[in-house]
């Protein structure tokens, strides 16, 4: 089991290396010029050749690759192109915001969705299960921002409750946090505990087809303990890989969420830098992001490793 | 063929909203009883006779410009999907069917490029490239070609070790008969009901895009962007951006509810049963 993790651990390393080639031949290689995209009409050949040779885009690829990676692993993320300012102090902030949005909505989705699927799973076939279902299809199939906007307007501008804005600011207290950021989770938490709870019904249903769910109702055992004795452990490497999955899925559903908001999160940030063409910033963020997405799916897996019954206990030891 | 009376409810309402788009889609435009551009109100004006919903932020008649985004909207994610099967599916029945190096190295191409998020991947390329409607189309078709090579290969792999495909080959068929006659038809049910879920997937991405403001730029209308540019409205009480918003949650919901229905009916991807 060991040398299994290890091995996953090593493909998560190779893969995040991978990203970092994928996002710099993306930014670099494509046929885009940044220095005639900001220059613009007013070009002219002599101050075309000044901005790449101050932008550093006379160097060969490949050093300036090797360059920019040796800068991301020792934390210096280059300079913004629009405003000058080095981009390590633009983005780090944000990106705690947007992390700190994610872990408020995963928090309250992550064990609301699971329960409600095991407990659909459970009810198979019932009102309950049905209605679930039908909301949480319902929920997969709308846009974030149509959710967003119809909680903005039945609880900020009818009701005035909440605030129809997230605005953050350093130093701001928790209850105001709280307050100001409690749509924008409202929304991710629905899209979020959707998914969850469709494919934890599912990968719980399936456990239940197993001959050894038969044998344990054979016993006389009732159906709540088979469920939560008998199945549950067994779907929940599955179910962590599909929480996972969507919690990988939440960092870039908050993009669309933090446009909604307005909230001072990663994903608006980069969002901004792609409309400017701001390079520098499009590649860290991506960077960020990327290595995010893979460092979860990452961590999931190994989880979903160490709790697979049969990894756990090698057929050797079982009677 | 299931009869028609063991359709559910649910397939029926999928199958209507599908229905109701594809009108749109073709007809939205003659619908209209404004132009797109055409200012006849002012900007978030109350729904009135002859303007069932109301206009936009400039003053424009709501209605008319839901009926001319239609054609932007599905238009593209249809076209987007439509080349994402035709570079999917061949590259990965190939892969299936030839396996060796061509498999490995298509495989490790797409299993590195579905290691980044979908969003921040074409966010990187449109950052390079600028958003116009070609850039668009190609950068999420290739995007979404990953997930249809996976499912095609998967799947091809599953029909290509049965004994009908088996005989096949011993019959000495070559590349051609082999894709065209035993591979694509019985690979068709998982493809077609995977067709529906991306189409889903790359309309609610679009809209996405544009409602960022990076996808469809002015002056094309499309939902998405609607949202966007009514968003305002929402703080006082209106429900312009609702409209456009809504007329997206409507396609998405009609395509999941029908592709529910129809793998319910048929639950047996290929490669699952040996």
């Amino acid at each position: 089991m060991v040398s299994l993790i290890a091995k996953r651990a090593g493909l998560g390393l190779l893969t995040l290396w991978l990203v970092s080639v994928l996002v710099f031949a993306g930014t670099e290689i494509l046929p885009g010029d940044v220095a005639g995209a900001i220059l613009g009409q007013s070009a002219t050949p002599e101050s075309l050749a000044a901005l790449r040779s101050e932008l550093g885009l006379d160097v060969p690829a490949l050093q300036r690759y090797f360059d920019w990676l040796g800068g991301i692993l020792t934390g210096d993320m280059g300079r913004s192109m629009a405003s000058g300012q080095p981009v390590s102090d633009l983005l780090w902030p944000r990106f705690r915001n947007t992390m700190a949005l994610a872990a408020y909505a995963g928090v309250i989705a992550v064990p609301l969705a699971v329960g409600l699927g095991i407990l659909a799973a459970a009810k198979r076939g019932t009102i309950f299960d049905r209605a679930a279902n039908i909301a949480a299809l319902a929920f997969v199939s709308l846009p974030e921002y149509f959710l967003g906007l119809l909680l903005v307007l039945w609880l900020s501008v009818k009701t005035g409750w909440l605030p129809s804005l997230a605005d953050t600011y350093e130093g701001m207290g928790l209850t105001a946090w709280f307050t100001a950021t409690t749509l924008p989770m409202l929304v991710l938490v629905m899209v979020t505990m959707a998914q969850i709870l469709r494919m934890t019904r599912t990968t719980v249903l399936g456990v239940m087809d197993q001959p050894y769910i038969e044998t344990a109702f054979l016993k006389g055992l009732k159906n709540g303990r088979v469920v939560m004795r008998h199945a549950a452990p067994n779907a929940a490497a599955p179910i962590v890989n599909v929480v996972s999955f969507n919690i990988a899925y939440l960092i870039t559903g908050v993009v669309l969420v933090e446009a909604v908001f307005n909230y001072n999160g990663l994903g608006r940030f980069m969002v901004d830098a792609v409309s400017k063409r701001d390079l520098p910033m499009v590649q860290a963020a991506a960077m960020i992001f990327g290595a995010a997405y893979v460092i979860l799916n990452m961590i999931a897996d190994i989880a979903a490793i160490a709790l697979n019954p049969r990894l756990r206990h090698p057929r050797g030891k079982e009677a | 063929m299931s009869r028609l009376s063991n359709i559910p409810l649910t397939g029926w309402i999928g199958m209507a909203l599908i229905a109701a788009n594809a009108i749109l889609f073709l007809f939205g435009p003659m619908l209209a009883p404004f132009g797109q551009e055409e200012i006849v109100g002012m900007p978030f004006d109350m729904p009135q006779p002859g303007h069932p919903l109301g206009f936009d932020q400039n003053g424009r008649d709501m209605l008319s410009r839901l009926l001319y985004g239609a054609q932007m909207s599905i238009g593209i994610s249809l076209a987007a999907v439509c080349l994402s099967f035709a570079v999917g599916v061949p590259l990965g029945i190939l892969a299936a069917i030839r396996g060796g190096w061509l498999d490995l190295v298509l495989s490790r191409v797409v299993d590195t490029v579905m290691s980044i998020p979908v969003l921040i991947s074409a966010l990187v390329v449109l950052q390079a490239l600028g958003s116009s409607l070609p850039v668009l189309i190609v950068t999420i078709a290739l995007l979404d070609s990953t997930r249809v090579f996976r499912l095609a290969r998967l799947v091809a792999q599953g029909i290509n070790v049965m004994e009908y495909a088996e005989v096949a080959r011993l019959r000495g068929e070559g590349l051609g008969w082999m894709i065209r006659r035993e591979i694509l038809p019985n690979a068709l049910p998982p493809l077609v009901a995977e067709f529906g879920m991306r189409f889903c997937f790359t309309f609610l991405f679009v809209a996405g895009l544009s409602y960022l403001g990076l996808g469809v730029q002015p002056p094309f209308a499309d939902w998405g962007g609607m949202v966007r540019d009514n968003q305002q409205g929402i703080l006082y009480g209106l429900y312009a951006p609702l409209f456009p918003a809504a007329a997206i949650a409507l396609v998405t919901i009609g395509v999941n509810l029908t592709v529910d229905w129809l793998l319910a009916g048929h639950t047996t991807v290929q490669g699952d049963n040996r």
